[in-house]
């Protein structure tokens, strides 16, 4: 794991990945960044790609799982395409080790700031909204479940 | 009329739009095509102009509607070879055509213990339709089964055939594949067993001459927007025989003769299955477009679309990793394929950055991709306004895809 994720906040982890897109001009270079993000991602074990963690909606399947550990929320995520890949783990790298009250009350709008969702609108079938709808589904229900404690 | 590229291209506004800073290279023809500026004039003029209920009204601007879409119901009828006009339905896609047919031939002709024949590679809307309909009158849907190279198993169609059989469903060209079924030998079979066909001609009326009365189908389906004209408009072509015995899809207004509380009559064919006010301006748009393909010449878009087929799978074939998805011949102007590797998603989206339209997934054909132990393909389907050079920066940019990503 990544000690620096763990060490940064929300806010400094999207400036960070606001930073870093900053760096390329040509998008093809972003998505060149974002494949090799996908790259970087842990991924599944094949066990856990199963119907269960599969996000519908998406060209290429996604799976998502999310683990709930002294107040923190642990994601993970595969995908058969690796830009479906980088995309999860540009999400991951933010949404990563924070509290459900952290993830429902993010808006993703730094996606806005990289580009993101002009390059990758929820019409063209690559999973982000799925994802973060899904993310936020999880927060949610860690949430509902603490509180009921 | 010799043909010129580069002199077709300027009929099409939108072909000189950059696409992010790049000019569009649009190779998702098979989804829609795009539309010539006589069509879209056409249509324009017709609501500047001529815009008015049709059929009903007594003044003269609904009389001059009435009139153009009548005559573009005659021009339809021309281009198919259809015998009559009362044989030209008018729908909002081949989609909803299917589903007519499916509904009403489904009623008055399709019962419990019997079959419909569909393959294994129609599209969702050639499927989907006769599935329901399977559900509801606890009929069996028989599939035919296709070869490697994606051609149609002729003698397991044979086979499938029987005195339970009612329908014969089959699509005339691949959508996925562009292979063309021989759809002669299908009829014929079908006919020696008094079994009806449905042709689904979405993907066939773009590239090919299409001749009902020769073919001897019993019903063709197509859409208006695959072949350059606008969305929205469909066509059933029927036999006569069968049109007159099916009772109507939808009801209201237009279909109708008399209307009282206790009964109703329905207007003569074609009127009896179009139910409420046509989309005019689509019709005449899609007389139009056929103007604009006769201009051009049937057999000169099919020669050329020809040259272009072969040129691009040898190019493609060239590439390293590289797969057609149907082999088989003859062949429309579509190909499929995959890159060993590499998901067709990633590909499509880094093609798409390059300014190239194609299409990536399972094309509403999942039971094909499923026969074809396949995800999911890259989907390039011309049209008479694609070029070489076109092409050549297709293929240029799948080394650049295989770059990045491999």
């Amino acid at each position: 794991m990544n000690l620096n994720i763990i060490a940064m906040t929300i806010e400094e982890q999207k400036a960070e990945l606001v930073e870093e897109f900053d760096l390329f001009e040509d998008w093809m270079d972003k998505y060149n960044y974002i494949i090799e993000m996908g790259k970087d991602l842990e991924g599944l074990p094949e066990e856990n790609k199963t119907k269960q963690f599969l996000i519908s909606g998406c060209q290429s399947q996604v799976w998502l799982t999310a683990n709930y550990d002294n107040g923190k929320i642990h994601f993970q995520a595969d995908s058969d395409a690796i830009i479906t890949k980088g995309i999860a783990q540009l999400l991951i790298r933010v949404v990563d080790n924070r509290s459900p009250k952290e993830i429902i009350d993010e808006d993703f709008s730094f996606l806005d700031k990289i580009g993101l969702k002009e390059h990758l609108s929820p019409t063209r079938s690559n999973g982000l909204t799925s994802m973060i709808k899904q993310i936020k589904l999880y927060a949610l229900v860690f949430k509902t479940k603490e509180e009921q404690k | 009329m010799s043909f010129d590229v580069n002199i077709i291209r300027e009929d099409f506004p939108i072909l000189k739009q950059k696409i992010r800073k790049k000019d569009l290279i649009y190779f998702d023809n098979g989804a829609t095509s795009q539309k010539p500026k006589m069509v879209i004039d056409r249509m324009n003029d017709y609501y500047n102009t001529e815009n008015s209920n049709v059929h009903r009204g007594v003044h003269y601007l609904s009389q001059i509607a009435t009139d153009a879409m009548e005559a573009a119901r005659d021009k339809i009828k021309d281009f198919i070879n259809a015998g009559s006009i009362k044989e030209i339905i008018f729908t909002k896609g081949t989609t909803e055509a299917i589903n007519l047919v499916a509904s009403s031939f489904g009623r008055a002709f399709i019962d419990k213990g019997d079959e419909i024949i569909i393959s294994e590679m129609e599209h969702h809307a050639n499927i989907v339709p006769w599935q329901m309909l399977c559900q509801e009158k606890d009929v069996k849907l028989k599939v035919v089964r296709i070869n490697d190279d994606g051609s149609l198993n002729i003698e397991h169609f044979k086979s499938l055939l029987n005195k339970n059989t009612k329908l014969a469903a089959i699509t005339h060209i691949s959508n996925v594949m562009g292979v063309i079924n021989p759809v002669e030998e299908i009829i014929e079979a079908a006919h020696n067993f008094d079994i009806p066909v449905l042709l689904d001609g979405a993907q066939a009326v773009p590239h090919v001459e299409v001749d009902v009365q020769k073919l001897n189908c019993d019903f063709y389906v197509f859409s208006g927007h695959k072949m350059y004209a606008p969305t929205g408009i469909g066509v059933l072509y029927g036999k006569e025989k069968w049109l007159t015995k099916m009772p109507p899809y939808q009801t209201g207004g237009e279909m109708i003769k008399d209307v009282s509380f206790e009964e109703t009559t329905f207007n003569e064919l074609p009127f009896k299955f179009e139910a409420g006010t046509p989309m005019v301006a689509e019709i005449i748009g899609l007389a139009s477009a056929i103007d604009y393909m006769y201009s051009i010449g049937i057999n000169n878009i099919s020669k050329y679309e020809h040259e272009l087929l072969d040129y691009a799978t040898e190019q493609l074939l060239g590439i390293d990793g590289l797969k057609i998805i149907g082999t088989a011949s003859p062949k429309a102007a579509v190909i499929s394929f995959v890159l060993e590797g590499i998901h067709h998603y990633d590909a499509g989206s880094i093609l798409d950055q390059l300014g190239i339209a194609v299409r990536t997934g399972n094309h509403c054909a999942q039971p094909l991709m499923k026969r074809m132990g396949i995800n999911g393909t890259i989907r390039a389907s011309l049209a008479f306004y694609n070029t070489k050079e076109e092409i050549d920066i297709l293929v240029k940019s799948i080394d650049r895809v295989k770059s990045m990503l491999l």
